[in-house]
């Protein structure tokens, strides 16, 4: 099941249970999986059309009206376009609102450069107030969209908008604050956030092979990064690998690092290397990025050498 | 309850002038350009109760242009929702009146505003939220003229004409004048009143909007045309720093000035006619 589908599933339930909750697109809500909503909830889906600005201040407004609204569109539209909408009208005004953006990274694929996000967690981490949340597959997703609901304040979401492999087993349990240990190990430890957890643990396989042992955490929630089990993991391998499907600049890397300020442990990143994306399916561009396994393996072996 | 509304407007913009010169820096001219508009809302026409200021179903006042917060605050504190005194507090530090407008801070303010143009769509929201509920209630909402120059306005005025909100009416607060120079000199918004009707919008034009008579006879109209279908923008032309000649003279230069107590008293002096 694709993920938008579970995501929208998920929003249908809300609006089921809630009038308050509401949606809110600005043309893309076919890319977002919740074209199909606005049949459904006519009273609370609105279509703002490409005015991604406005429709962050709108939702703002609904908000402090005691709606709970959901604002959604590509990842880039979604964060660096409206940093400042985001900024005044919801963090700093206190607003409940969540945002949604799509196809994170190089997963907008063939839209290409103009429309991959590599800064969208360092522009939204930078941002006092904002929870940053990227989910890995449909099970934490569905786990995860009540524990979004709940929390009384903006959320920011990157949201894979395909199928992905599931990693979570059916029964597991979600802490949106807690990260999650997903196996542990000695030698070294892979944070890993989005769609790469898999290949962090891929790779983490494979080192096992060669005799190293990796503890593979998925930071699903970026901010605020759960400090106490980073640092506890850190220092117990004492060696550290960031993953992530984005920037090695403001993103998962950074965040660990600033965790990680007054620890002496080697960390090398896995990650956009401060570059823009370029036009292309995932094959390429994770080999064109060096966010392939084998990069993932390479990088976690030079991690342990720097021990 | 009825108020003389001149003398209302006299007591908002000497409260303005207490405590913008308390402090000796403040944005004088839009704040003191506002005040018919704020006295006609606050205390004749919305459905508000100092008492119970989150009451659900109220009249809702979205100040876009945030900088004339020090303005909202007068009319506040004068219409009971917090002591007068507390105007003195205007920017010092852990002061609960911030230079522009902070809902989570101001006993009164409906929302928070300061980026220009971000308020307006806020206050569609709100009207929005309003249709939603169907409590009845109507949304006020005041923006600059330098601040019509945001694109985010002209998204919000499309959104709310497409979404028919008729219980929003906006007002401009057209005085002329921006930081840089004059508006048409900056980046000129003429014809204001044909770019709003353009957007589905009734449109108001008031010639004086530092008249107390004229500005509420315009709130009166624009609130009749709800079930036009369609949200209403009252455009007041005014006059920057409208009480305080010296004021007025600095032209553009009187968006953010520079006022002591001494100059402070001279002007309360004139807004009373002494």
């Amino acid at each position: 099941m694709e993920m938008r589908a579970v995501y929208a599933e998920c929003l249908a339930e809300m609006m089921e249970k809630d009038r308050h909750v509401c949606v809110l697109d600005a043309d893309l809500s076919k890319a977002s999986g919740t074209r199909n909503l606005y049949e459904r909830f006519p009273k609370q889906m609105f279509d703002c059309g490409v005015a991604e600005q406005d429709m962050a201040s709108i939702a703002a407004g609904l908000a402090s009206y005691g709606f709970k609204p959901w604002i959604e569109s590509f990842t880039p539209f979604a964060t660096r376009r409206i940093c400042d909408q985001i900024t005044i009208s919801i963090s700093y005004a206190r607003q409940n609102v969540k945002i949604v953006g799509t196809d994170p990274g190089i997963s907008a694929e063939l839209n290409g450069g103009t429309h991959m996000s590599m800064e969208d967690v360092g522009v939204i981490r930078s941002i006092p107030g904002m929870v940053i949340f990227e989910p890995v597959d449909a099970v934490q997703l569905r786990a995860a969209m009540p524990a979004l609901a709940a929390y009384e304040g903006p959320v920011y979401m990157r949201l894979f908008r395909k199928t992905l492999p599931d990693v979570f087993p059916a029964d597991y349990k979600f802490d949106l604050f807690k990260a999650d240990t997903l196996c542990e190990g000695r030698d070294l430890t892979i944070f890993v956030s989005g769609f790469l957890t898999k290949d962090a643990l891929e790779a983490a396989g494979q080192l096992k092979a060669e005799g190293i042992d990796c503890e593979v955490v998925n930071v699903h929630t970026i901010k605020p990064i759960d400090r106490e089990t980073v640092i506890a993991s850190a220092r117990k391998t004492g060696a550290v690998l960031t993953v992530e499907n984005h920037n090695v600049i403001g993103g998962l890397h950074s965040a660990v690092l600033e965790a990680l300020a007054q620890e002496k442990i080697p960390a090398v990143a896995i990650g956009v290397q401060d570059r823009f994306g370029e036009v292309g399916k995932m094959p390429y561009l994770r080999e064109a990025l060096g966010m392939r396994l084998e990069d993932i393996v390479a990088a976690a072996k030079k991690a342990v050498t720097l021990k | 309850m009825s108020y003389d509304l001149k003398e209302v407007c006299k007591d908002i913009r000497c409260d303005i002038m207490t405590s913008i010169g308390h402090l000796g820096v403040g944005h004088i001219g839009g704040c003191l350009s506002v005040v018919e508009l704020l006295g006609v809302l606050y205390f004749e026409e919305m459905h508000i109760d100092p008492a119970n200021p989150r009451m659900p179903g109220r009249d809702r006042f979205v100040c876009s242009k945030g900088h004339a917060g020090p303005a909202v605050y007068a009319t506040l504190a004068n219409r009971g929702y917090f002591d007068r005194k507390e105007l003195l507090t205007l920017n010092q530090g852990g002061t609960n009146l911030p230079s522009h407008c902070d809902m989570n801070r101001t006993t009164g303010i409906d929302m928070t505003t300061g980026s220009l143009g971000q308020g307006f769509s806020c206050a569609v929201g709100v009207a929005l939220g309003s249709k939603m509920e169907e409590d009845g209630a109507t949304i006020f909402t005041l923006i600059g003229d330098g601040e019509s120059q945001e694109g985010q306005i002209w998204e919000a005025a499309m959104f709310a004409a497409a979404k028919k909100l008729d219980n929003l009416i906006g007002f401009t607060d057209y005085n002329k004048l921006q930081i840089d120079g004059t508006v048409a000199q900056v980046n000129d918004i003429a014809p204001l009143a044909d770019k709003w009707a353009a957007f589905g919008w009734n449109v108001i034009e008031v010639e004086n909007g530092n008249d107390v008579e004229q500005v509420s006879a315009a709130v009166k109209k624009a609130k009749t045309m709800r079930g036009s279908g369609r949200p209403t923008m009252v455009i007041l032309n005014t006059v920057k720093g409208c009480g305080v000649q010296w004021i007025v003279d600095l032209g553009p230069g009187n968006h953010n000035t520079n006022i002591n107590e001494e100059q402070a008293k001279a002007a309360i002096a004139e807004i009373r006619g002494e």
